[in-house]
């Protein structure tokens, strides 16, 4: 009896967080076109969440374009198919791998920092002092955070893309005497709009949950600074799990309309 | 006169724990009034509601003449500005500096700045706090004492008619606590607001009351000055005070 007992009650929190999740980003749609409107906070937070997760992206694009191509040409050798590479490599990292792992490094950097932030600012009642200095705190915090996101998230994965391609490329010019011009011709031969705009579309989605998920667990966080903790950890957690139903909604979408 | 805040029969509750009783008070032009009651006896969530920050189950909130609890956001928000609040933690915001925390609600409210620039009424209200120096500083450079007049100074910059004080000297050695206490007589005289206290300092209530609630089981327990409600034969009452 316990164990139905603990399964309805998981499942009602469930239930009613992914409720309240659903009311928080009506709320959000909501604000965002009310006026007025912080351009100034928005900008600063484009900037941290650009500035903030450049070097760390760049790294994972390098790493995973060296990876992808030292662990793939062996059995492309095997098969004689060597010159396929930089295609091969293109159409994965731009279709799939590139924006799914930047968007988990993101949700990791991104998310956690946004949940601790705005959790911190909930206990130490900060949150509440905007609001009652008559200032609309979820206007100020949420949306343009989410803002941030939903527009800085795309920006990152193409930088990260860009990097992983120069990384592959550097295997292949150092094993395969490939040039620069060939590697990228090669490329984006292999490229079609059916690669680019689900692969890019689906980034706005992404860094979107990366910001609302964020927000929802920061602003919404409680008990103290232990809750802060969690605030930051679940935000981590949830919006990564987001991110690949997503991702699978994407490509479902992408075979539909792309005939992927 | 018309009292600035009224509260009739005031509500709350939480769940099966029943925290304002039918509590009510009136505030009036230019007074001090102090509630003292026990930790958890409902006095925070009493200056929450006068705000909305929490929405009372039932009772009169009126606040300059105007129902809370009826009000649009948008009235609200205005009618925020005319009641500064300063919290207990002092809750400033930790990634601006002290001149972008005086800053971030005027600029939402430039109607409050009645001519004046920015820059000098930042300035002056700092100078009002004895803090002009620390304009350039962080909150986490700041002590204590230093963090509550800034948040005093952000509560002032919208020049509020009432501010409600949630336990001012908390958290601060007596001779910090002194001074805070001195500086909302200070700005009292200055700024001609009305305060509504919430304390557990006696030394603070003794100094600054014109009027005190003893806040118990979520009702007026008892009510008058600090040296009559002292005389009061009452071990409820006396336990506040020895």
């Amino acid at each position: 009896m316990p164990t139905t007992y603990f399964q309805q009650s998981a499942l009602r929190r469930y239930l009613a967080e992914t409720g309240e999740v659903w009311l928080f980003a009506r709320r959000f749609f909501r604000e965002a076109i009310r006026r007025p409107f912080e351009w100034r906070e928005l900008l600063h937070q484009c900037y941290i969440v650009g500035n903030q997760s450049l070097f760390l992206v760049g790294m994972t694009g390098l790493i995973m374009g060296l990876v992808l191509t030292l662990q793939t040409r062996p059995t492309m050798e095997d098969f004689g198919a060597e010159a396929y590479m930089p295609a091969m490599v293109g159409v994965s990292i731009i279709r799939e791998i590139g924006p799914v792992v930047i968007a988990l490094i993101c949700a990791g950097k991104i998310g956690s920092s946004i949940g601790a932030e705005l959790g911190s600012m909930k206990v130490t009642e900060q949150i509440a002092a905007m609001e009652v200095s008559g200032t609309n705190p979820f206007k100020y915090l949420v949306v343009t955070r989410i803002l941030a996101t939903t527009l800085m998230v795309p920006l990152l994965v193409i930088f990260g893309d860009a990097i992983a391609l120069f990384g592959s490329f550097l295997v292949e010019h150092v094993k395969g005497e490939v040039s620069f011009r060939l590697f990228f011709n090669k490329v984006f031969r292999q490229l079609s709009f059916g690669d680019l705009i689900p692969a890019t579309g689906k980034t706005f989605f992404f860094g979107f949950a990366i910001g609302l998920i964020g927000c929802y667990k920061g602003y919404t966080s409680q008990k103290g600074t232990a809750g802060v903790g969690r605030a930051a950890n679940t935000a981590v957690v949830v919006a990564s799990m987001l991110l690949f139903v997503i991702d699978f909604i994407a490509v479902l979408v992408a075979d539909i309309f792309f005939d992927l | 006169m018309e009292p600035l805040i009224h509260i009739a029969n005031l509500y709350k509750s939480f769940g099966d724990l029943d925290v304002l009783n039918g509590f009510s008070l009136d505030l009036f032009d230019g007074e001090n009034l102090v509630i003292v009651g026990r930790s958890g006896s409902g006095k925070s969530v009493l200056l929450k509601c006068i705000v909305r920050l929490l929405e009372p189950d039932s009772g009169t909130l009126q606040v300059l003449g105007q129902s809370v609890p009826a009000l649009s956001q948008y009235e609200m928000d205005h009618l925020r500005t005319e009641v500064g609040f300063l919290f207990q933690g002092s809750a400033l915001y930790d990634s601006m500096t002290v001149r972008e925390n005086l800053e971030f609600p005027l600029r939402r409210h430039p109607e409050k700045m009645k001519g004046h620039v920015v820059e000098d009424l930042i300035v002056s209200t700092l100078k009002s706090v004895g803090l002009a120096h620390t304009i350039d500083m962080m909150p986490e450079e700041l002590s204590g004492g230093m963090q509550r007049r800034i948040a005093l100074a952000r509560t002032l910059i919208l020049r509020p008619r009432i501010i409600l004080y949630d336990e001012p000297t908390s958290g601060l050695d007596p001779i910090t606590a002194k001074e805070i206490i001195e500086l909302m007589l200070q700005i009292q005289k200055e700024y001609h607001t009305a305060a509504l206290i919430i304390t557990h300092d006696m030394d603070c209530a003794r100094v600054i009351s014109n009027r005190m609630i003893i806040l118990i089981d979520g009702t007026n327990y008892a009510e008058g000055t600090y040296a009559a409600l002292s005389k009061l034969p009452d071990p409820r009452v006396q336990a506040f005070f020895k």
